[in-house]
């Protein structure tokens, strides 16, 4: 196995608080973790950390032996590194459909200097794309409702749509599941789960359900007031003293 | 029929070229000049069109619709090559260069300061022209009348010419410009309206989309000027002054940023008001456009294209949502 992000003493202030405080996770290829904590723990600033959203005060951040602090959102991104956002970021005043295509587009256009002013949005090659992620996702249903009418669940199920739309090596979701009604949201982490079956992505998922977490997490790391309390097996750290006094509010 | 000619862009475009030339065969000289003039500042008001759909609006297009005014004068009296097509081209390819290294810097600005921004350039433009003597000064420059292809026409077949001219360039441009719109980079365009945080965590450069509008709306008002340039003969520096620029953004607002046709249309309408209110009512005709403004922003706050009905043009301007 290979490192697919190595963090290691991270930290960020904002204005004397400290989002951030010796941050270090580590996580390998194919690995489901998932980030725990109470709000303002530090769990989004973490993500935008590696997503090149927040450049951290100190510390460094590999990705497969590369470092990429420094590095702006795009370069990240074209790493291979992709994400989703606790409120979904998604184009409002467009339709489903061509929110998918815009996304299949901008994607595929990697190599390229500029998308094709020519080459027509939503042509054979886009559309097939376009199709089975909407397939997956069941969202077909909605393809032409513009994207401010549509469910904030469904909205979730697009931003994080869009995160897996480009076989991403490192998946890193900003609670997936908020948002979505509570008897669907195993549905709902299955669709993401079989959206990235036939690749070997690290995935990192905030998520403040106990029963999904359990289901689907490999191993969790427990954010507190900008420090990792604990990094291990579910079952172990769930069982850790303070993480049960501070997070799960069961001690 | 009427769907073969909507589902088939280049039959649109041959469709409506045709018709304007039928009715500009029974126009008399004068009416052929305005709507000459309406159609080349369509094509400025399209260029804006363009960054409306990024979201972005810039109070200072007068800048590339005057240089275009001036490169073809003065490549046409320097030169003394007076052929149409081969100075309109130069205009707009001129102004879209310029875009390009501008945009480049422009790019990094959003809302009120990059509309202020190009303020800023075109009466620097504006400021320089006045001083510049050996262009004419404040009085502007003269220029010949054009030839098209080698063919000078006499007098009398002066106006339709041109008309026909224009006709040809805005038909072309227009279906470019629809090409484009719904296109892989015309779709992101919209993207970048609604979330460019979104856009780069996609891999996709939003500044690189940005640019490419700009440069292409410059070089569109750059046509447009040149077009001006040759249908009245002269040029003056108040095509860069601050008021021309608001003009156009006032037709860009009566256009909306989802229809082609509304571009030239609301163009047309400002230019027909402007022309029928300063006959009748001398004095208050900026009172009429003012009110007619207001009555549109209210009613119909995504321009004269939502008219042309479809579900998503009927959208207000949408709320940006907080991002994270
Ligand atoms: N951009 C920012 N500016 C100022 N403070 C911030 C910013 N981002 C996060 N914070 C602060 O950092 C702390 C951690 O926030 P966050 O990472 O969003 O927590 P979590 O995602 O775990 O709920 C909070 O106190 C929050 O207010
Ligand atoms: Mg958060």
């Amino acid at each position: 196995m290979s490192i697919a992000l190595n963090a290691q003493g991270l930290s960020k202030s904002f204005n004397g608080i400290k989002a951030a405080d010796g941050v270090s996770v580590s996580v390998a290829d194919g690995e489901f973790v998932s980030l725990i904590g109470a709000n303002g723990a530090g769990k989004t600033t973490f993500i935008n950390m590696v997503t090149g959203y927040v450049r951290p005060d100190v510390g460094s951040i590999t990705s497969y032996g590369r470092e990429i602090v420094g590095l702006s959102p795009l370069q990240v991104t074209r790493l291979g590194i992709y994400r989703s956002f606790q409120i979904p970021q998604v184009f409002t005043g467009l339709t489903l459909m061509e929110n998918l295509t815009v996304a299949i587009n901008a994607v595929t256009a990697h190599e390229r200097p500029l998308l094709s002013p020519r080459k027509a949005a939503l042509n054979p090659d886009s559309r097939d794309r376009v199709d089975a992620v909407m397939e997956r996702f069941q969202l077909g249903k909605y393809r032409d409702h513009l994207v401010s009418e549509i469910s904030g669940g469904m909205r979730k199920l697009l931003d994080v749509g869009m995160a897996t739309i480009n076989s991403p090596k490192v998946l890193m979701l900003d609670e997936p599941t908020s948002g979505v009604a509570s008897e669907e949201k195993f549905d709902f982490m299955d669709l993401v789960i079989e959206a990235l079956s036939d690749q070997k992505a690290a995935v990192l998922f905030v998520e403040h359900d106990m029963d999904i977490v359990r289901r689907y997490a490999d191993r969790i790391v427990v954010f507190h007031e900008g420090r990792v309390l604990a990094d291990d097996r579910p079952d172990a750290a769930l069982a850790q003293e303070d993480v049960r006094r501070y997070v799960t509010g069961k001690a | 029929m009427i769907h073969a000619v909507t589902s088939s862009p280049p039959l649109a475009a041959l469709v409506c070229a045709a018709a304007l030339m039928a009715v500009g065969l029974m126009l008399p000289d004068w009416v052929l000049f305005t709507a000459s003039l309406a159609l080349a500042k369509g094509l400025v008001v399209l260029g804006l069109v363009l960054l409306l759909r990024m979201g972005a609006v810039s109070f200072g297009q007068g800048m590339y619709y005057c240089l275009g005014a001036y490169i073809c004068g003065l490549v046409g009296n320097a030169t003394g090559v007076q052929d149409a097509l081969f100075l309109v081209i130069l205009s707009g390819l001129g102004c879209c260069a310029l875009g390009a290294v501008l945009g480049v810097f422009l790019s990094a600005y959003r809302g009120v300061f990059f509309a202020m921004f190009n303020l800023a350039l075109s009466m620097i433009l504006y400021g320089a022209l006045l001083k510049a003597t050996s262009v004419g000064g404040s009085d502007g420059i003269g220029i010949a009348p054009p030839s098209y292809f080698g063919l000078s026409p006499s007098d009398e077949y002066r106006s339709i010419l041109f008309y026909a001219f224009v006709v040809v360039i805005a038909a072309g441009v227009g279906l470019a410009t629809r090409i484009y719109m719904r296109s892989e980079l015309g779709l992101a365009a919209l993207a970048v309206r609604d979330n460019e945080i979104r856009l780069e965590y996609l891999g996709l450069s939003v500044r690189r989309v940005i640019v490419f509008n700009y440069a292409i709306a410059a070089g569109l008002a750059g046509l447009g000027g040149g077009l001006v340039a040759l249908v009245s003969g002269h040029i003056i520096p108040e095509f860069a002054y601050w008021t021309t620029s608001g003009e156009f953004v006032f037709m860009t607002v009566l256009s909306g940023p989802s229809s082609i046709v509304a571009a030239f249309g609301a163009t047309a309408l400002f230019e027909t008001v402007r022309l029928v209110a300063g006959q009748y009512l001398p004095n208050a005709w900026q009172l009429m456009l003012g009110a007619f403004l207001l009555l549109s922003i209210l009613f119909l706050p995504n321009g004269i294209g939502a008219l042309a009905a479809g579900r998503r043009r009927t959208r207000a301007p949408d709320a940006k949502e907080d991002a994270r």
